[in-house]
């Protein structure tokens, strides 16, 4: 994976350790961005970020403990949608409170014309980003390989560095 | 200007958002031949500086943009 051509095309190298829905989306809008644009892309998905590469997984998002986290209608007159209701953490902390933050985020996307994080997969896959899947997280979360997408690849750090070494843009997320 | 410019293929990303307009104008563009014109329409208001971007990265010429009827309006030619 190291670069030998100095003729070859821009290099994107990202961590993403966090699997909620906010975090999940900068990696993949990224990473299909840069495909887009021509360059190579590797992700490498680690801790919290790995679950973003199962074959089954729908992230959660919730506004406990993400205080600057809008909690806006998407439904609705239009001035109702425009208030960011200040919600109690106690009661953000309730059974099911992040299911509906969740939806409601969702349905936002949706509204507004984002893809949703499949299709946004999907579409890193399609442009042959690399997606890495960290070994080492596999092994400590008890995760077997065929829990994940057959499309990604399984590595530890080694692979990710030698490929970041030559990356333009190196991110942490 | 943009009745000067016959596009070879028109490709409309109203509604959408980032990064959508720029992942379909890449697709699109590979599916017309060097040398020919793809027309793209958006209404994401960070298409501009978007797509201007994509065409400095890929190395394909944005020919004319253009604001119409509230769209944000595209040319570019495939350079290789």
């Amino acid at each position: 994976m190291a670069r030998s051509n100095p003729e070859a095309p821009k290099r994107l190298a990202i961590i993403a350790s966090k699997g909620t829905l906010d975090f999940a989306y900068p990696p993949f809008i990224l990473g299909s961005t840069a495909a887009a644009m021509g360059w190579e892309v590797g992700i490498f998905f680690t801790f919290y970020g790995l679950p973003l590469l199962l074959r089954d997984y729908d992230p959660k998002v919730s506004p406990l403990g993400n205080p600057a986290m809008p909690l806006k209608m998407p439904f609705g007159p239009p001035a109702l949608r425009q208030i960011s209701w200040p919600i109690p953490a106690l009661l953000e902390a309730l059974p099911g409170f992040s299911l509906l933050a969740t939806s409601l985020m969702e349905q936002t996307f949706e509204q507004k014309g984002v893809p949703s994080l499949r299709e946004l997969r999907q579409l890193c896959i399609d442009a042959d980003v690399n997606l890495i899947a960290c070994q080492m997280t596999m092994d400590v979360f008890g995760f077997k390989r065929e829990d994940f997408i057959p499309e990604c690849t399984v590595g530890g750090a080694a692979t990710f560095l030698e490929f970041a070494a030559d990356a333009d843009v190196s991110l942490f997320i | 200007m943009a009745d000067v410019l016959q596009p070879d293929r028109v490709l409309d990303c109203s509604g959408l958002l980032c990064p959508l307009p720029v992942i379909r104008t890449s697709k699109a563009i590979k599916e017309i031949l060097p040398g020919q014109m793809l027309k793209v329409i958006a209404t994401d208001p960070g298409a501009p500086a978007d797509m201007e971007a994509w065409a400095r990265q890929t190395g394909n010429e944005l020919v004319d943009s253009h604001e119409e009827d509230g769209k944000y309006v595209f040319y570019f030619r495939r350079v290789r």
